[in-house]
């Protein structure tokens, strides 16, 4: 339906930019949902639950990946408003796109469930709006359920922003409850856009989504001057000059409008087939009389961890190599490259911004593309100083230089974690025991605890997730972000099947944590390769010494007992079937390897994902 | 039937087996093709399923055309000494009626220990058969309460002494090893027994626990551990070595026999590609490349041929690549192996390979033949795969 906001350029007075900053499930979509439907841009009818939310692995997991954005009439004291919505990623892998849709705005709207009180990531993500200066209303949600508790958890939001708890609104997104005067704070307290109009234009991009009809549509939120339709932009950071097809809004589907002013939110088109080409953080200009000096905070996607991605089936090499080509269509941060396991054959190794990029990676290739694979354990960057000064960057245990090395440098994060404080202790040993060191510890309020740790982003990436959320009965929230590096004492396990080195099974670990990881991997290879007929000592090492030994005893006995007249069909399609099934066997020097023993010895100890949304 | 799957008939061995669906008790390890009373009910009886077997063995004769006389026959089950020496009598004759029995035929009657006496015995001796086998299992009573088999421990070897007393010169004692929670000294006492009731053959299978059965759902309980094939092989050989010291040596890779004549014939028969017409419910038979086989419940075998149909479930028609690679399958098993010939050409240095690895003998690849060593016969299966 049209509304006064369908016309662009309006007055920056009258605009106001503001994201929600919730953790998953404190119900950021739903209010979307009901902003959409009380500003009147959604019939109720027409209203699909978590209308911004779009791909099914987003709604299966609960999690935003992509941001979308959102223009809204709002009328309060009878004067004409434009509020954007920014929706920001809801996950710490996209800390970098957060910042980006953070910057589009004035103002957010700091969401937190009243029954379950603010999460470690939300806090992360709030603490970057308070450095971008944004203006936060904190609101309480699902204030209608039984089990909120408003007034400690308002409490804890004053005692966090250094406000008052009468300050923090309440609402039910579901009722649509306190949403109206939610609106009307927006116009209140966020301020107005400011933007020089006749200056040349800047517009921010802080989202980039490939689409299979139009192509890359861009997000923008115009900072000077104006973007129009059929002109020429330039992208800052590369220079690449485009045609502009289409400017537009959302509201929320997509509309073509003349142009965007200053502080307008909105979307552009410009054919082009490839994210990478229209990449978040980047400035756009117009290319006659354009800006010289791009927006600050744009940087390149790093990737910070890097995984072998293997087809079960070698056959599907092809279909992956199609499947990573169209994802990365849509995903600027995804990285690969061609690589061979002499284990695993031919696959990809691919960078990721973090374990759940890669997992919702490796969900969506065995999803929407119906592939089997394997992926090795994840790897972070190492920065390898080599006795002779030479410097190698490591991402896969492969590389890893054979030589003496001077000093080895490892990616460190700064965690945030958020539990109830009964867990102190376990979260303390469990920290420490990852090489955590204690930044320090805050109460929010009487039972609920903030501790900051600096950690090697190497082990939370292994199983810190699974191991913080089971010994906290799932009550523990993380968030991390990247903090440099620091000098480790870092090697190279290696696991040999009968003296052969196995690459897949490889792992740079911890000096202290070697001899672990090499028994685990050597016990569990035992359980889950067949005997042979003779016998395979199963070896953890580095370099040539050896940490662990487990042994594989000879299969001595490998035959059917009886075989008479009504057993001759079956024993003779069981052995064809014994043939077929050892054409799917990988050879590791004159081991028959199994694929599901990859499979196992390589999941366990990856997290699965899906208990820890955040 | 084609007519080449009968063109060599009679050139080559041909045995009959006739199977006895019925068992008092079912056995929690069994998935053979056999149904207490109480699973019957009144949809087949031993006289619905002797009428039925009168008419399959009818059918036979005109099918086969001019058939041979039987070299061998074999009564399996089920349980057939459950048919008294009278009913057992019946289903010879039966056979005789049919085919009738070449001179010198081995005609063998499996029985249970707990089912027979010396008139059984007595009768079946009159009647025409030559040779018992005798389910015997394990002389632990531990063994037998997890095998669910109700003899006495001292019943199978005093079984095979009756029999030899009332004339029987061949008699084979079956044994089962590796049952959960039989110990190496178990049976060793079993072999023992076996040897003090002196027979001329003997069987041992390592126990398989086959899907569907009452053992798999326990052992899938955890009530019962699996025996690690380790273990497995070590009984074997213990078995090996044990008979081997009294003069039983193998022959095929479950079976022991003290001379030449007292091995199976009728199963060297299913061994070296010979034609047999299986008979009774469930009964696998083949001639001359082509495999059927019967429906296996009793109630729709008797029902089938009452109505003059056939009772065949299903058949396949050997290609000669599964001729080929049954032969290896079935013949590598044998202490004589298979010759060299047999194997397709680019087997041979699998072959080679298998005699290095210590699985397959040198002097016999050299004398042309393939044939398992002892360590080999425990990985025929693989050896098998290699070769094929």
């Amino acid at each position: 339906m049209s509304t006064f906001a369908d016309t662009t350029f309006t007055a920056p007075e009258q605009i106001r930019n503001f994201c929600i900053i919730a953790h998953i499930d404190h119900g950021k979509s739903t209010l979307a949902d009901r902003m959409l439907q009380i500003t009147g841009v959604v019939q109720a009818r027409d209203m699909r639950a978590q209308y911004l939310d779009r791909m099914d692995i987003e709604r299966e997991r609960g999690i935003t990946i992509k941001a979308q954005n959102v223009r809204l009439p709002w009328t309060l004291d009878g004067a004409q408003h434009v509020l954007h919505m920014i929706d920001t990623p809801g996950h710490v892998d996209f800390t970098y796109e957060v910042s980006r849709a953070l910057d589009a705005c004035e103002g957010a709207i700091l969401l937190v469930d009243a029954a379950q009180g603010i999460e470690a990531q939300t806090l992360a993500n709030l603490y970057m709006a308070l450095d971008r200066d944004l203006h936060i209303i904190p609101v309480l949600n699902k204030i209608d359920l039984p089990a909120a508790d408003p007034e400690k958890y308002a409490a804890e939001i004053a005692h966090i922003l250094g406000g008052e708890p009468e300050d923090v609104l309440r609402v039910s997104a579901k009722t649509g409850m306190g949403v109206s005067e939610l609106l009307d704070e927006v116009v209140r307290q966020v301020p107005p856009p400011v933007g020089v109009a006749d200056a040349p234009a800047r517009a921010m991009i802080f989202d980039s989504v490939y689409d299979t009809y139009r192509g890359v549509v861009t997000y923008i939120r115009v900072v000077d001057g104006k973007i129009t339709p059929r002109e020429r932009i330039r992208m800052m950071s590369t220079g690449a000059v485009h045609e502009l097809l289409e400017v537009g809004i959302i509201s929320p589907e997509p509309k073509p409008s003349q142009g965007l002013g200053v502080g307008e939110v909105g979307y552009l088109i410009t054919g082009v087939k490839d994210v990478r080409q229209s990449r978040v953080g980047d400035t756009v200009t117009s290319e006659r009389k354009g800006a010289t000096e791009a927006l600050s905070g744009y940087r390149e996607p790093q990737p910070m961890v890097y995984s072998g991605l293997y087809p079960v089936d070698g056959s599907d090499y092809p279909d992956l190599r199609e499947a990573l080509d169209k994802l990365q269509l849509n995903d600027a941060a995804l990285t690969y490259e061609p690589e061979t396991s002499a284990a695993l054959g031919f696959g990809f190794r691919c960078g990721f911004l973090g374990l759940l990029h890669l997992e919702i990676t490796r969900d969506r290739l065995e999803r929407e593309f119906g592939l089997d694979l394997i992926s090795t354990a994840p790897n972070v960057v190492y920065r390898v100083v080599l006795d002779d000064r030479g410097e190698l960057t490591v991402t896969n245990p492969s590389d890893w230089p054979e030589g003496k090395v001077a000093e080895i440098f490892e990616p460190v994060t700064k965690c945030t974690i958020i539990a109830p404080s009964e867990y102190i202790g376990t979260i303390m040993e469990l920290c420490q025991g990852k090489r955590g060191q204690l930044g320090g510890m805050d109460y929010l309020s009487e039972d609920r605890v903030e501790l900051r740790y600096t950690m090697p982003l190497g082990e939370i990436i292994f199983d810190f997730f699974d191991s913080l959320k089971s010994r906290t009965r799932g009550y523990a929230s993380l968030d991390y972000e990247e903090s440099g590096e620091q000098a480790s004492d870092l090697v190279k396990v290696d696991i040999l099947l009968q003296g052969e080195p196995v690459d897949a099974f490889s792992a740079i670990v911890h000096k202290d944590a070697a001899y672990g990881y090499g028994t685990r991997m050597a016990t569990r290879l035992r359980e889950l390769i067949p005997r042979q007929q003779f016998e395979v000592p199963i070896q953890a090492a580095i370099g040539s010494r050896i940490i662990a030994r487990e042994t594989i005893r000879a299969m001595r006995k490998d035959v059917l007992a009886k075989c008479y007249g009504g057993d001759i069909t079956r024993k003779r399609k069981l052995l064809e079937k014994q043939k077929e099934g050892k054409k799917r066997m990988k050879m590791v020097g004159r081991v028959e390897v199994p694929q599901e023993a990859f499979v196992a010895a390589l999941s366990t100890d990856e997290p699965t994902g899906k208990d820890k949304k955040k | 039937m084609p007519g080449s799957a009968l063109s060599g008939l009679g050139q080559r061995p041909f045995g009959v087996y006739v199977h006895v669906p019925f068992c008092a008790t079912r056995c929690g390890y069994c998935d053979f093709n056999t149904y207490t009373p109480g699973e019957l009910g009144s949809s087949a009886s031993p006289a619905s399923w002797l009428d039925g077997l009168r008419a399959e063995l009818d059918l036979a004769a005109a099918v086969l055309g001019s058939a041979p006389p039987a070299d061998t026959v074999f009564v399996g089950g089920g349980t057939p000494s459950l048919l008294g020496a009278d009913g057992l009598t019946s289903v010879l004759d039966a056979v005789r009626g049919a085919f009738g029995l070449a001179p010198g035929a081995e005609v063998t009657t499996e029985s249970n220990p707990e089912s027979t006496s010396p008139e059984f015995f007595a009768g079946i001796r009159a009647a025409g058969y030559t040779r018992v086998s005798l389910g015997m299992q394990s002389a632990a009573p531990h063994v037998l309460a997890v095998l669910d088999r109700v003899h006495t421990p001292g019943r199978p070897g005093a079984a095979a002494r009756e029999a030899r007393t009332a004339g029987f010169e061949h008699v084979n004692l079956d044994l089962i090893y590796g049952t959960p929670g039989e110990t190496d000294d178990d049976l060793r006492a079993s072999l023992a027994a076996v040897l003090e009731a002196g027979v001329d053959h003997v069987s041992a299978y390592s126990l398989i626990v086959e899907d569907g059965t009452a053992l798999a759902r326990r052992v899938r309980r955890g009530e019962l551990p699996m025996t690690d094939d380790l273990v497995l092989a070590d009984r074997y050989e213990i078995i090996d070595a044990t008979l081997r010291a009294h003069g039983m040596h193998w022959y095929e890779v479950s079976n022991w026999a003290s001379t030449v004549d007292a091995r199976c014939r009728h199963n060297l028969g299913y061994w070296l590609g010979g034609d047999w017409w299986g008979a009774g419910p469930g009964a696998h038979s083949h001639v001359g490349g082509v495999r059927w086989w019967n429906v296996k419940h009793p109630a729709a075998y008797a029902k089938a041929l009452a109505e003059g149909r056939s009772p065949a479930a299903a058949r396949e028609l050997l290609s000669p690549e599964d001729h080929a690679l049954e032969r290896v399958l079935l013949e590598i098993r044998l202490v004589d192996g298979l010759p060299v010939s047999a194997l397709d050409p680019s087997a041979l240095p699998e072959a080679r390979a298998a005699v290095a690895d210590g699985l397959l003998d040198a002097g016999a690849l050299d004398a042309g033949r393939c044939v398992l060593t002892d360590r080999g016969r425990l990985l025929a299966d693989a050896v098998v795969r290699r070769l094929t």
